[in-house]
């Protein structure tokens, strides 16, 4: 019981991450019917956001310390941080330390910016074209994309602590009643969690209760009558990819604590996110959610050592195999519309 | 689209004149067959083409006459080719081809390992395995189309990628891949004990070299490159057959209109799973091959990102035309080797006659673009194709030919339809 409780929170945190890229991938899917190989990209860069705002936080200027001699008796120079000058060592510290929460904000302009630019400035362009058009050109930005990530942060992970409040872990199984060390969960998972769910609720309440998100839900079941209204759906569906984009670098800037990150990690989980989103219904919201957190549960399960024990190599390849059978079996995914992609 | 199938009474298609003339040379006609002697003389005169410059000169190191990278050229070519037979001609976008590769190449190597060091039954087998795969993982991709094809080729490969990475290292080697190494005995090889044994045609070891020296120039002919141009030249005349053959017509009838051609009371399945299992054995062609060049093979080779790499090489030629697909497996290959080897300091001696502060300038603009970031350079000139010219290098080609035509002659020329 301890290992299945187990399993299923060490799923929670990879899940979390596939539904929040799945869900901004169905977002721009379903309102432009673009299908954006470009996603995974932005889940990085989301994620190097978090880097950038730790790097910057930790800028420094050396001072030289009369009072205190090096080994050689010269005066000892040390690095303070732009932070201690302005905050004090405490407050300044502490607002280092929390550089991965504070990314958060930092990363919304920026990711809404890159989404509008992108939307604007080459996907617009291709709503005419095949859909096989479609995943070319976004798959070259994904490239271009992670290639220039890479020439500004080097092609080696980039270790990004979260703040030490939350690096421990905590013992879930006592706090629900199973012995002591039993269930080992670290906090920042848990907090992962937390936060995709309240972004998923976020954007499903926007959706469902503004009058922006209902004009968006019209025009993603009819586009042409809600344009023939007078309303101007473009400009929403440009701010839906923005909002898109914004999910996804959420998703980076909060997993970057898990796993530091490097160039490709877009491309890593592109292939997979692309996965849940087949899997849950191309152009349902709910279907990518859910099965997002289904899949990262189900990794999470096949690499028990005893189901390893029965089907050697089964966590690498679970995924793929639940796809194949789901898309053969029921062919619109688990939450799939009639009439999506199946021209 | 119902109602145009029910108004217009569906026509029968006129045949080509291709299928018609095929009584020329080689069953060609009169512009395939000069296409294929152009290619003939290109692959054939390779290592005079592609050794523009002399020996010890600055230029030298544009030079792509030697014979690792001519091979991979030829090699390349074939695999994607073999990836235009699906997707040119039925518009399935196969996400998972190197998977074929990868089959092909442990197929071939084994047989090395194992039985005999001559290339050609390892190619054979390597050919047999894919197709086999080929036909597996076609007879289920091939019950959806569009995206999902995609999604589900790539699903495919990446479980091959992560089986032979982990479970199937016995037969694999795992991470490290399978070599051929001092302790291997080919029943039919009759090697000297503790002699390593090397892949050879016949007796010829792939990598004899003969060089010629003309002056300040080196010329390489590799054993190994004119047996992999031999067989990439049947390879490019097969397709071209296929092309031009009423099994290639059908296959763009289901890429122009699958569901008008069920309709008509065909069943598409059959014509598009030929063509995914004759692109998979290309692909295992392409992987023998390479076994028999470098008698290495890695999991490394079925990543998806390799997979990518082959719809790239056919987009950036020209996705659908005979030549794109081996123009831009050229093309990619020959950037990977050549740009990637530019580094800053050449570039300072390139622009030295340039006052300091712009030399600097220039050459820091220029840098992400070379060296490391090739790919950089490949993403977005791949960007572009797709953008402005989605028939590929090959109807930039006709574009600016097009452009001479018309001023040669001002009367209407009709505007041509891009290469099928």
């Amino acid at each position: 019981m301890e290992a299945i409780i187990l399993q299923i929170l060490n799923g929670l945190d990879k899940g979390s991450a596939y539904a929040l890229i799945a869900l901004g991938l169905t977002l721009i899917f379903g309102t432009l019917g673009v299908v954006n190989f470009a996603h995974g990209a932005l889940f990085m860069i989301g994620a190097f956001c978090a880097v950038t705002l730790q790097r910057l936080l930790g800028l420094s200027h050396q001072i030289v310390d009369e009072t205190r001699k090096d080994f050689l008796g010269n005066p000892l120079k040390i690095d303070v941080p732009y932070m201690h000058e302005w905050f004090g060592p405490e407050i300044g510290q502490s607002i280092i330390e929390w550089s991965v929460p504070l990314a958060i904000l930092f990363s919304i302009p920026i990711m809404a910016f890159i989404g509008i630019a992108m939307e604007r400035g080459l996907v617009k362009h291709f709503y005419k074209r095949p859909h096989a058009d479609q995943i070319l050109v976004t798959f070259g930005l994904a490239i271009v994309l992670q290639e220039i990530i890479k020439y500004f942060y080097g092609a080696n992970p980039i270790p990004t602590p979260a703040p030490p409040a939350f690096t421990g872990s905590f013992d879930f199984g006592a706090l629900v009643g199973f012995d002591a060390n039993t269930i080992i969960y670290p906090y920042w998972r848990l907090i992962y969690f937390s936060f995709s769910m309240i972004v998923i609720a976020g954007v499903f309440a926007f959706l469902q209760f503004t009058t922006f998100g209902m004009v968006v839900r019209a025009g993603m079941a009819d586009r042409e009558t809600v344009g023939l209204l007078g309303i101007n759906i473009d400009k929403r569906f440009t701010i839906m990819f923005a909002i898109a984009a914004c999910v996804a670098g959420l998703a980076g800037v909060m997993y970057a604590p898990i796993n530091s990150p490097n160039y490709h990690m877009g491309m890593d989980f592109l292939v997979l996110s692309f996965v849940v989103v087949v899997v849950g219904g191309m152009g349902s919201l709910p279907g990518a959610v859910l099965a997002g957190f289904l899949l990262g549960i189900v990794e999470s399960f096949a690499s028990m050592t005893q189901i390893l024990d029965i089907f050697p190599g089964i966590n690498q390849i679970i995924i793929y195999l639940i796809a194949i059978i789901i898309l053969l079996t029921r062919p619109r995914g688990l939450m799939g519309r009639k009439g999506v992609m199946e021209e | 689209m119902t109602e145009q199938a029910t108004n217009t009474p569906i026509a029968k298609p006129k045949a080509p004149p291709s299928i018609v003339a095929s009584t020329g040379f080689l069953g060609l006609n009169r512009k395939d067959a000069t296409l294929l002697a152009l290619v003939v003389v290109l692959t054939m005169l390779a290592p005079f083409i592609l050794n523009p410059f002399p020996e010890g000169s600055g230029m030298a190191q544009f030079n792509a006459g030697y014979p690792d990278l001519m091979q991979r050229f030829v090699i390349f070519g074939i695999f994607a080719i073999g990836f235009n037979i699906l997707f040119g001609l039925t518009g399935y976008l196969s996400f998972g081809h190197a998977a074929f590769l990868g089959v092909g190449s442990y197929a071939a190597i084994w047989m090395m390992k194992l039985v005999t060091l001559n290339i050609i039954p390892a190619i054979i087998l390597s050919i047999i395995f894919a197709g086999l795969f080929a036909l597996l993982v076609g007879f289920i991709c091939l019950r959806r189309s569009g995206i999902y094809f995609s999604i589900l080729t790539l699903a495919f490969a990446q479980m091959s990628y992560a089986l032979a990475y982990s479970v199937l290292t016995p037969i694999t080697g795992g991470e490290t891949g399978l070599q051929i190494k001092a302790t291997d005995r080919p029943i039919l090889s009759g090697l000297e004990p503790g002699e390593i044994g090397r892949a050879n045609f016949f007796g010829i070891d792939m990598r004899t070299s003969y060089e010629l020296s003309l002056g300040d120039w080196l010329f390489t002919f590799n054993a190994g490159y004119y047996i992999a141009a031999v067989v990439m030249l049947l390879s490019f005349y097969l397709s071209i057959r296929i092309f031009r053959s009423p099994f290639g017509m059908m296959l763009r009838a289901v890429k122009s209109n699958q569901q008008r051609m069920s309709y008509t009371g065909l069943n598409s399945k059959p014509y598009t799973l030929a063509a995914f299992v004759i692109s998979g054995m290309y692909a295992g062609l392409a992987g023998g091959l390479m076994v028999a060049m470098d008698t290495q093979v890695g999991p490394e080779r079925m990543f998806w990102t390799a997979s990518g790499e082959v719809v790239l090489m056919a987009i950036l030629g020209g996705v659908g035309t005979l030549i794109g697909p081996v123009l831009g497996a050229g093309m990619i290959k020959y950037m990977e080797n050549i740009i990637s080897k530019i580094n800053e300091t050449i570039l300072h001696q390139w622009f030295a006659f340039l006052p300091d502060g712009l030399e600097d300038f220039v050459v820091s603009m220029i840098y992400p673009f070379i060296g490391k970031g090739w790919h950089l350079t490949l993403g977005i000139v791949f960007m572009l194709v797709v953008i402005f010219l989605p028939g590929g290098l090959v109807e930039g080609g006709q574009k600016i030919a097009g452009l001479f035509r018309r001023k040669a002659k001002t009367d209407d020329t009709p505007s041509k339809t891009p290469a099928e």
